[in-house]
């Protein structure tokens, strides 16, 4: 390969541009991290924030001594484990039938769950149906409005389809039915997709703020980005009114934004291949 | 001419034919029974989280009253359409919803190919993989954090506003706030929406590059001549389905951010149905206006989809 002189200086250039692009990326965070573990003084008076100043925890130790960060964590905590857990179930028994060409009425099933992408009722009647099921002011709201989407059920259809029939046929020899071979046999083997989706699906719920915020006004029903939505605009308001509590300082705000962000922070770096394997998934199809 | 007419005989025949085929047709619906069964949940919530809100549509047509249901309210004609359009509120939110799509898909959208190129163009796989674990980073980061860490940011005593000679915080000034929407949401998304734009140009020949290279190319017309072909069909298709849901702004962001000063400049059609219908509890209007909002917004998509698969089959160039 030839190294011209222009090329070396493009390189250089390309580098030293990315890595300042990193740090814009990285600064808003990293600010954040240092205000977590300011002093509340400090933090109040505001600055960039390169590194923490008068460094303490007594940010996190608020928080964390408060009961509402531990429910909203609870609350949090259930949608996510629970809903992920429910959602492959549901998405993958759907696209297994779905993957049988000799299924009757295959082409009717699949226009009604494809359709679904193109056109909702829309967030009033959405609501309207939700309250007549009683499910606002319940937990159970954000599971059950991210259950299967049509979305889902097509990548792990997919997927099935390409699995090698051989395997489920001789299952059936055995005389296994369908249902047990989907338990025993198809979700092992699925396991990569649902891993993907999964990862998806709970980042989705644990970063869900619009549902939560419309369907859940009970405040022990409270997740984490509907705390930290109140306490931000809590915190505006006394500012705005000339008061400050302990609340809704900016070191304990950053805290929360911290512990919100904490489980996905520690799973990012090493799941990382599995987010960018289910970016590519979704784009495939679309 | 005389008709032929069937014989008893061969009437019988068909009946008969008509029968098996039935109870064949029973025949395989019996042997998939467990798949039905499977399949019966996935249906069921489809019915029902899907399909019965788009029955519930009908209250944009009617005075809907929540003791008397969806179905018991009387019927109201296109009454709330009239004062829908009436409305000035409403074209506010529908201009401001055109113009910030708009102003997301000029800077937005080309953002993440020139970062890919330039992401492509590193050959020293250890910086690339830091680069690319850090840009990617934002997107996993919610509108409710990002927008407490601007808040933050931009507050008047944060010292980034003096660094630029600033004394209001641009999230509170109405000439500003459009802008933060398209550079926040770069900030979010630049560094993911590289990854199709990546495995797009994974995917290009090799040889294509050595060949180039025989004949003198440099790494410009490398960029201009092979790269950028090559991942033109990613970006045309992608291009035309990002056009299809110009109507969707985006509810989160929005309404995480924006507040009472700049109302005039970042209403949209998603935070005004919220409005009128959630908060105001104005329901048939709000269904009128959301209904607007989602047919203009399938025919969009239904129209770009055609163009994509136009642009699809018959290669771009």
């Amino acid at each position: 390969m030839i190294h011209s002189f222009s090329s070396k200086v493009f390189n250089c250039v390309n580098n030293v541009f990315l890595l300042l692009l990193s740090a814009i990326m990285m600064f808003p965070l990293w600010r954040e991290i240092s205000i977590s573990l300011s002093s509340k003084e400090e933090a109040l008076r505001g600055g960039l924030f390169l590194w923490p100043r008068e460094f303490t925890f007594s940010a996190y130790r608020y928080i964390l001594g408060t009961d509402y960060i531990w429910a909203a964590y609870g609350n949090s905590i259930f949608v996510t484990v629970v809903g992920t857990a429910l959602a492959l179930l549901f998405t993958s028994s759907t696209a297994y039938p779905l993957a049988k060409r000799t299924l009757p009425w295959k082409s009717v099933f699949s226009v009604i769950i494809v359709f679904t992408m193109i056109f909702n009722g829309g967030l009033i009647p959405t609501y309207l149906v939700m309250r007549q099921l009683h499910l606002i002011n319940t937990i159970w709201a954000l599971i059950a409005l991210n259950l299967i989407s049509a979305f889902n059920v097509i990548i792990m259809m997919n997927f099935i389809r390409a699995l090698p029939e051989e395997l489920e046929e001789s299952a059936m020899m055995d005389g296994a039915n369908p249902i047990r071979i989907f338990f025993s046999l198809i979700l092992p083997l699925c396991k990569p997709v649902l891993a993907t989706l999964a990862l998806w699906i709970a980042v989705g719920l644990w970063n869900n703020f619009y549902q939560a915020f419309i369907y859940l006004n009970d405040k022990s029903l409270t997740t984490l980005p509907v705390l930290l939505r109140l306490i931000i605009v809590g915190q505006q308001q006394e500012s705005q009114l000339g008061q400050a509590s302990d609340t809704a300082t900016e070191s304990v705000i950053a805290a929360t934004i911290l512990v919100t962000l904490l489980p996905i922070l520690a799973v990012y770096p090493f799941l990382q291949k599995y987010f960018i394997k289910g970016a590519l998934l979704g784009s495939v199809k679309a | 001419m005389t008709m032929p007419v069937p014989t008893t005989a061969e009437s019988r025949s068909k009946r008969s034919a008509v029968k098996t085929r039935a109870r064949d047709r029973m025949r395989e619906i019996r042997k998939h029974k467990h798949y039905f069964l499977l399949l019966a949940p996935g249906i069921i919530y489809f019915l029902l989280f899907n399909y019965w809100p788009m029955l519930g549509i009908t209250i944009a047509f009617k005075d809907f009253r929540l003791m008397d249901g969806v179905l018991g309210s009387p019927w109201a004609g296109l009454k709330w359409f009239h004062l829908l359009f009436q409305s000035p509120d409403f074209w506010v939110a529908l201009r401001n919803t055109v113009i910030i799509s708009f102003y997301k898909l000029i800077f937005n959208f080309p953002a993440p190919i020139l970062l890919a190129l330039l992401l492509n163009e590193v050959y020293h796989t250890g910086f690339k993989r830091i680069v690319q674990t850090i840009v990617y980073f934002p997107h996993f980061v919610s509108w409710v954090i990002l927008g407490g860490i601007l808040f933050s940011l931009f507050s008047t005593g944060s010292g980034l506003l003096a660094l630029f000679g600033q004394s209001v915080s641009p999230l509170m000034d109405p000439g500003k706030f459009r802008s933060m929407l398209v550079l926040t949401e770069m900030w979010k998304e630049v560094g993911w929406s590289t990854i199709i734009y990546l495995a797009a140009i994974s995917g290009i020949n090799p040889e294509l590059y050595d060949a180039a290279r025989m004949d003198g190319a440099n790494r410009y017309h490398l960029i201009r001549h092979i790269t950028l072909p090559s991942i033109a069909g990613t970006i045309v298709i992608l291009l035309i389905l990002r056009t299809g849901h110009i109507l969707n702004v985006g509810f989160d962001q929005i309404f995480i951010l924006y507040n009472p000063l700049v109302y005039n400049v970042a209403d949209v059609l998603e935070t005004y149905v919220y409005r009128v219908g959630i908060t105001m509890g104005r329901y048939s209007f709000a269904t009128a206006a959301g209904l607007f909002q989602s047919v203009v917004g399938l025919l969009l998509l239904l129209f770009t989809n055609r163009v994509a698969k136009r642009f699809g089959e018959q290669g771009i160039w």
